[in-house]
């Protein structure tokens, strides 16, 4: 075999190579940043890849691969992982038969997302191991970590990235997986994989017993590295943090720590003793530091104004020397902004003309809230727009209610409106409801990934379309309407007239495609040509 | 080769092709056998918005983030972004402003950015074929003439600055 080569790498292309490496069978996942690119490469190096219609069923769809034996990666985002809880928490209990890695790419900072939840906690809530790279040659290692560790124990293994880790390219030596995948292939185990709760009782204990081999291993895991240093200080530290702190204190003693939960306590308890002072360097919740506290190790942790925002170096020296100062602003920045000529400038100037009051969701169109439009008045989760809408128009007064729109993407809507649909026409409200759905056939905020609504898969090919307004007349409305808004904004006004006006629940689909997906489009249709051309 | 790590900060708005400049500086870092950190921010900046890139090299580097106020050089492919991504530049730093390559020479306006590169190249112990490939690259077949041309066309704008 010729000499590994050296890679330039961002961490999603490392985790892609690593899953390809590995013999993935399956990869699904919901796109969203910073986790896109991870199942985009995997494709484009050959991987079996899908985006589903939501975290949920990707993961169920990856568990499911998993059971049969296969290798198998889900990703998502952070928030995704709250969309994909429901069965993250219960696959710890069933466990899998080949190896399952779930990938978390959390986003400290929120510089494209609408909290900055720190996933780690998730670990803790379910019972599932966690490794936290700190680069990208940490994100190729611990994936073939994640595998090795899902395979042994026959447990689900989170990924927990961040967007420094998983946007940022380094340098990357890939090796070889230890292993061949084994052959997909169904064994009953009944006791094992159903959870009622005769049987759950048992996998929660088998999930316990588990943790505590694990735990042990971690004490001497190769995942975990001492670095030797001045006794003075000594560092704990984990993530993209472990990055600053080395640079902010290259002198001190520090643990860095790969495999964060379940923790190798006894090992911190001894760095922790060989140390004068012990600070635990972490960005996002006080994790570590809870858990180091809670087992009667005595660390210091950080001031509490560095659990917001992202860390950096410049943050850790702060930390380090307990200054609680007031930062310095950030550079005054431009904000993002709806493209010259998007479709959604005119739903949301009409919007704004007719006074609504609009139930947003997640997306391109959520920079509908910024002027000059100003034309959104509440962001919450993917899908909220329809519940949300729908509980506003039940109690407020009934001139107010007529007034209240629902806003939501196509992607989204696929991801997590179908529920909200079915709801309007179960509970509807006495004053009905508008709907409308902004159909730009992209799911273009996170870089114009497909969706099945498009009808095109991962990788661009032709497959099953569903169509929002069959839907919804399948459902049972009356009042469905696609109309395009800037061929026609009368048009779309009079909808909207009509719709509030309408005393009954109406879907106005907004169907244009997105500025950005022709050119894309044309893009992806030369690099298809330039490839058959030179194979 | 010293143990000093060179922090480069590159700024712009959504478009302007500030990833792929870091992209194509990293490249040449890479291939010159230095380790590379290469940071930045996507998503929101797809937008039009405010997008900073960093990239960082040396012989070992750890944070993939230029800390403000130490950044060795600041290269600024739109005006009015100049003013505002100061606080990155260390005291004696280096800018390199848009204005200093004259645009109206460039074979295309789009390749601002590696004109820019271009003015960068001289300041830094990286060889001319490097960024060469880097740039073939980072960028379409049908777009390497151009892009080519202008990185020489900032390098030539980059003595004259150097020696100004």
């Amino acid at each position: 075999m010729a000499k590994e080569e050296r890679l330039f790498l961002s961490g999603n292309e490392a985790v892609a190579l690593a899953a390809r490496r590995a013999g993935v069978a399956l990869g699904a996942g919901y796109p969203g940043t910073p986790s896109t690119e991870i199942l985009e490469r995997f494709s484009d190096l050959g991987g079996c890849a899908q985006w589903s219609p939501n975290e949920k069923v990707a993961f169920e769809v990856a568990l499911g691969a998993a059971f049969g034996g296969a290798r198998a990666v889900v990703t998502m985002k952070h928030v995704g992982l709250n969309v994909a809880a429901d069965p993250f928490f219960t696959a710890a209990y069933t466990g899998v038969s080949g190896a399952l890695v779930v990938v978390s790419a959390d986003d400290p900072g929120l510089a494209s997302s609408q909290n900055e939840q720190d996933n780690r906690r998730y670990a803790v809530a379910a019972g599932v191991p966690m490794l936290e790279p700190a680069d990208s040659q940490d994100a190729f290692d611990y994936f073939l970590a994640a595998i090795e560790l899902s395979e042994r124990w026959g447990l689900p293994v989170l990924l927990r990235m961040t967007t420094r880790v998983c946007h940022s390219k380094t340098v990357v030596w890939p090796r070889a997986a230890p292993s061949p995948p084994g052959v997909p292939h169904f064994e009953r185990d009944i006791v094992g994989r159903v959870m009622i709760p005769k049987y759950a009782r048992l996998a929660h204990r088998r999930l316990r017993r588990k943790l505590a081999e694990i735990a042990a291993w971690n004490e001497t895991s190769p995942v975990n590295n001492l670095l030797a240093g001045d006794q003075a200080l000594g560092l704990i530290s984990s993530g993209i943090a472990f990055m600053h702190a080395r640079e902010a204190a290259p002198q001190a003693a520090m643990l860095k720590l790969g495999l964060t939960y379940p923790l190798p306590l006894e090992q911190i308890r001894r760095f922790v003793a060989g140390v004068d002072r012990c600070l635990v360097i972490e960005e996002g919740e006080p994790y570590l530091v809870d858990a180091l506290r809670a087992a009667g190790i005595t660390v210091e942790g950080k001031p509490d104004v560095f659990r917001f925002d992202e860390l950096n170096v410049s943050r850790v020296r702060k930390i380090m020397a307990g200054d609680v100062a007031p930062e310095a602003a950030a550079p005054a920045e431009r904000p993002p902004q709806l493209c010259p000529g998007c479709p959604h400038r005119a739903v949301f100037e009409t919007l704004s003309k007719l006074q609504c009051i609009v139930a947003g969701d997640i997306g391109c169109y959520t920079l509908g809230v910024l002027p000059p439009f100003e034309a959104l008045d509440t962001c919450v989760c993917m899908g909220a727009s329809i519940g949300v809408g729908l509980g506003l128009r039940h109690v407020l007064p009934a001139a107010q209610a007529r007034r209240v729109v629902s806003v939501i993407g196509d992607s989204t809507f696929v991801h997590s409106g179908l529920t909200g649909l079915v709801e309007m026409i179960y509970n509807p409200p006495a004053t009905g409801h508008v709907l409308v759905i902004l159909d730009n056939n992209t799911t273009a905020m996170t870089g114009l990934q497909e969706h099945p609504g498009t009808g095109r898969t991962l990788d661009h090919r032709p497959t099953g379309r569903v169509v929002f307004e069959d839907v919804a007349r399948a459902l049972g409305l009356n009042r469905v309407f696609v109309v395009d808004p800037l061929a026609d904004r009368a048009a779309f006004e009079k909808l909207i007239v009509e719709g509030l006006a309408a005393g009954e629940p109406s879907v106005v689909i907004v169907r244009r495609p997105c500025l950005l997906i022709a050119e894309k489009h044309r893009e992806r249709q030369q690099a298809a040509t330039e490839r058959s051309g030179t194979e | 080769m010293t143990d000093q790590v060179t922090n480069v900060i590159i700024a712009g708005l959504g478009g302007q092709g500030v990833l792929t400049a870091a992209d194509i500086l990293a490249e040449a870092a890479f291939r010159a056998g230095r380790e590379v950190k290469k940071g930045e921010l996507h998503g929101m900046s797809q937008r039009g918005g405010s997008v900073t890139s960093d990239v960082r090299f040396g012989v070992r580097v750890f944070s993939p983030m230029v800390t403000a106020g130490e950044a060795d050089y600041l290269v600024v492919l739109a005006a009015e972004q100049v003013a505002n991504n100061r606080i990155w530049l260390k005291a004696g730093g280096t800018l390199i402003a848009p204005e200093t390559v004259d645009e109206s020479v460039l074979p295309d306006k789009r390749t601002l950015n590696v004109a820019l590169l271009g003015v960068l190249s001289v300041y830094l112990d990286l060889g001319v074929t490097l960024w060469q490939d880097a740039i073939r690259g980072h960028q379409a077949p049908r777009f390497h003439e151009a892009n080519l041309q202008s990185f020489d066309l900032g390098r030539a704008a980059g003595r004259r600055a150097r020696g100004a």
